[in-house]
């Protein structure tokens, strides 16, 4: 089941890079996200898999199809799907791949235990509030900074169209 | 196979897979989505490892990736609708003007 579903997101994610079309890369993308939020949910940690689907599914890739048929970009079928970047990103592909997979294969990793998650959601929720407190404020002012930043885009946009 | 080594195995090439999507595809909103791909390897593995370890710090992580996920979308799809909308293609070579 794990395998199946991993299987499935690694397929969809290779049918991104070949797929023409925003749209279908934007399906084959969300085909992946839920996926991997099923091997949340078998992995025992059903709150990621939730907010998973919830935040990603739900809000990013929600908020990428709007935009993409907002858009209505046609690509001139003639153009070219690839940059001249193919074949130097093709070998830094197989280089990557290559080097994490040599160095998961020989790390001696401990073996998941089996059926029951090894953390709850009170352990997650108290450990996010009270040891990493910090980090969560600090979220609230990256949010700030995030709102402002798009209001200024918008501000740019209308002084663009005067 | 055992279970975490296929983990961070699926964690890697999705990470990857991203990473060639970014350097090879020319629409701009496709790079955005392999990003998106980058970002999901990564919070696979730092689920994988923090299951492993039994410590919620790893998923304490993997929701602030959530929050940078979510501004990095929410700001960058409206600079992208503003150059589609200056020079009427989503292809980024046609972006070479840009400065800076």
């Amino acid at each position: 089941m794990l395998a199946g579903m991993g299987a499935v997101a690694l397929i969809a994610a290779v049918l991104m890079l070949v797929l023409r079309q925003p749209m279908r890369v934007a399906l084959a993308l969300i085909t992946t996200m839920i996926m991997l939020g099923g091997v949340y949910g078998l992995l025992g940690v059903h709150f990621i898999a939730a907010f998973q689907v919830l935040i990603y599914v739900g809000a990013v890739m929600v908020f990428m199809v709007y935009v993409i048929m907002l858009l209505e970009v046609r690509e001139t079928p003639g153009s070219d799907r690839y940059s001249r970047w193919l074949v130097p990103g093709v070998t830094a592909f197989a280089l990557l791949t290559g080097a994490l997979g040599i160095s998961v294969y020989r790390s001696s990793a401990v073996a998941l235990p089996a059926g029951a998650p090894t953390f709850s959601l009170t352990q997650f929720s108290s450990a996010f509030l009270t040891t990493y407190w910090l980090e969560f404020e600090l979220t609230s002012v990256f949010l700030v900074a995030a709102i402002v930043a798009a209001l200024a885009v918008i501000k740019v946009s209308r002084r663009a169209n005067g | 196979m055992d279970r975490v080594t296929l983990l961070l195995w699926l964690s890697g090439a999705l990470f990857s897979l991203g990473l060639l999507g970014v350097i090879v595809r020319r629409n701009a909103l496709v790079m955005l989505m392999c990003m998106e791909l980058m970002l999901n390897g990564v919070n696979l593995s730092l689920v994988t490892f923090s299951q492993q370890r039994g410590d919620a710090a790893g998923a304490v992580l993997v929701f602030l990736v959530f929050v940078v996920a979510t501004a990095e979308i929410a700001l960058a799809i409206p600079i992208v609708l503003l150059l589609v909308r200056f020079t009427r293609s989503m292809n980024i070579d046609r972006y070479s003007d840009l400065k800076g």
